[in-house]
């Protein structure tokens, strides 16, 4: 089992924080994980993107050139990362923004309308963990029961109470996922 | 899962490491793509917990002579850096080396020269083995390629840098610095006190201490010939350095009929591109040097017997292929290509692929 996902977006979307919630799910489920970032002034309202990846095996190259699965939030990371899908991947992104959809007919291309849903819930940031229980949904890699449980270990006690509202955006991606 | 798995980024492993392993300083100044190890460092104050000191200096140079200092007296100290940083260590560094000093310098190489770019590379291979400060000296040079390694070779480099007397670099790169992997942290140890660094190290600058003499640390020697002596003494220390602490690591050699040689971040790429390469039929194998310097000779010239062309990958114009092509028999053959990519850009694996085949169109 092998998963090379690509998350891509503006910076400030949660773009890198949605692939650590991610990859720290995947430890705990005892795969190997690999998360590596874009880092430096693109970051900062510029395009961000982390590649992550969960296997069953050791990980050779930490940086890849083509993708199981993509993620994407902008305009910008859809051009660049389109063709980067491996024939037969999954391609989640975000209509909000994104003025010309995805073309290729050999991949799953799926609109998750996680801006959309999280104005709904009244919380904007809790789009990324709607995103991230879409994709769970569609790739069922790790359960969201993991995801809660790192969130549980990797948070300071005082954002506890931010767990349940984790865990709706979550079931709400992926209540989108499945319509 | 184990209690002590983490997920982390490279630098912060190593900061983690440097507490653990019982270091007695960290001198710094922030710089990307290294600026975790100071920031994660004063996130985990160690000066409450084992007494570590952790000072951001006023400048890199500040920062590698408090090292010089720390080190005379026979503490494990260390400092981090990237490239425009290490570069103004450069002068603090020659001297450590001519004073025998052990120290831990750390460098998360960036692209340049000059001040160049944030993003990853691997330029900095001449100023780290061919030695970057003045006179006739060498850093044991230690190349992480996972966040495993950045946590290990904390402990490595100053066990070596103690053994030998002489300063040790971990020359990692920013994508080594910047990705989270699954990391187990080394065991923590205690610092080592007074009592234990006078009788350990009894070179170190300690006071006299009830000797008939005073330890002096000095790299000023006007007499030729006692300077003379002091190369020749270094000399000897780095022929057993070379001959006991050699690394490397091999990966599909036992049967491949070509090689790849590549270190740190770009070791990974290409063992991606061999599996990759295997898939499609083609022999290869990796030859990862784990020591810069000492540099594996044994090693590329072994294999350079076996194969019918070496392709050395770095994130530069080509450093390392020198080392490579120096390592081959007198009278050897086997074509050396090279592929580089700079200015902080990081190649995938199928670049890497694709230049196998045209330096070597019969591989395939």
């Amino acid at each position: 089992m092998k998963h090379e996902i690509i998350i891509a977006g503006f910076g400030g979307q949660g773009v890198l924080s949605m692939g650590k919630i991610l990859a720290y799910a995947g430890l705990l489920d005892g795969l190997e994980v690999t998360w590596m970032p874009s880092y430096g002034p693109e970051q900062r309202g510029g395009t961000a993107n982390v590649t992550v990846i969960l296997s069953d095996s050791a990980i050779s190259s930490p940086v890849l050139d083509t993708f199981d699965i993509a993620v994407i939030l902008n305009q910008q990371s859809l051009d660049k990362f389109e063709s980067h899908v491996k024939p037969g991947g999954l391609l989640i992104y975000d209509p909000y923004g994104i003025h010309r959809k995805p073309e290729r007919s050999d991949i799953n291309c799926v609109p998750i309308n996680a801006t959309e849903a999280s104005v709904e819930m009244g919380n904007a940031k809790a789009y990324n963990m709607i995103l991230l229980g879409a994709l769970l949904r569609l790739c069922p890699m790790v359960s969201p029961d993991t995801v809660i449980a790192g969130l549980k270990k990797t948070l300071p006690e005082r954002h506890h109470h931010l767990i349940p509202m984790n865990r709706q955006a979550i079931d709400r991606g992926a209540e989108i996922a499945g319509l | 899962m184990e209690e002590d798995v983490k997920l982390m980024k490279g630098n912060e492993a190593l900061a983690h490491a440097a507490v653990r392993y019982g270091a007695d300083g960290y001198f710094g100044y922030p710089i990307t793509p290294q600026s975790e190890v100071l920031e994660t460092l004063e996130e985990l104050m160690p000066w409450e917990t084992t007494g570590m000191t952790v000072l951001q200096a006023e400048s890199e140079v500040a920062a590698i002579n408090m090292v010089y200092g720390g080190a005379s007296c026979g503490r494990a100290v260390m400092t981090s850096s990237s490239s425009p940083g290490v570069s103004l260590k450069m002068e603090g560094i020659s001297y450590i080396a001519a004073g025998e000093l052990p120290a831990l310098i750390v460098n998360v190489m960036r692209g340049g020269p000059g001040l160049g770019t944030i993003q990853p590379s691997q330029a900095d291979y001449f100023q780290a083995t061919k030695g970057g400060g003045h006179g006739d000296y060498h850093l044991i040079v230690l190349a992480p390629n996972s966040v495993q390694e950045m946590a290990d070779f904390v402990g490595l480099g100053f066990d070596l840098a103690f053994k030998y007397r002489t300063p040790a670099m971990i020359l990692a790169d920013g994508v080594v610095g910047q990705m989270m992997e699954k990391v187990v942290l080394p065991p923590v140890r205690p610092r080592r006190t007074q009592a234990e660094i006078i009788e350990q190290c009894p070179w170190a600058v300690t006071g006299k201490r009830g000797r008939g003499h005073r330890n002096v640390s000095t790299t000023l020697e006007l007499q030729s010939n006692e300077m003379e002596k002091n190369n020749i003494r270094l000399r000897q220390t780095y022929d057993l350095i070379e001959a006991n602490e050699t690394r490397s690591e091999e990966f599909m050699t036992e049967d491949a009929e070509y090689l790849i040689v590549a270190f740190g971040c770009t070791s990974r790429i290409c063992r991606k591109a061999i599996e990759d390469a295997r898939a499609q039929g083609i022999k290869v194998g990796l030859l990862r040097p784990i020591t810069l310097w000492p540099f594996p000779k044994e090693a590329v010239c072994r294999l350079s017997k076996q194969v019918k062309g070496i392709l050395v990958a770095e994130l530069n114009n080509g450093q390392m292929i020198e080392d490579v092509r120096l390592s081959l028999s007198v009278g050897s053959s086997v074509p050396v290509c090279h592929f580089g990519r700079t200015g902080g850009i990081v190649p995938n694996p199928q670049e890497v692929i694709d230049s196998l085949l045209s330096n070597f169109p019969q591989s395939k």
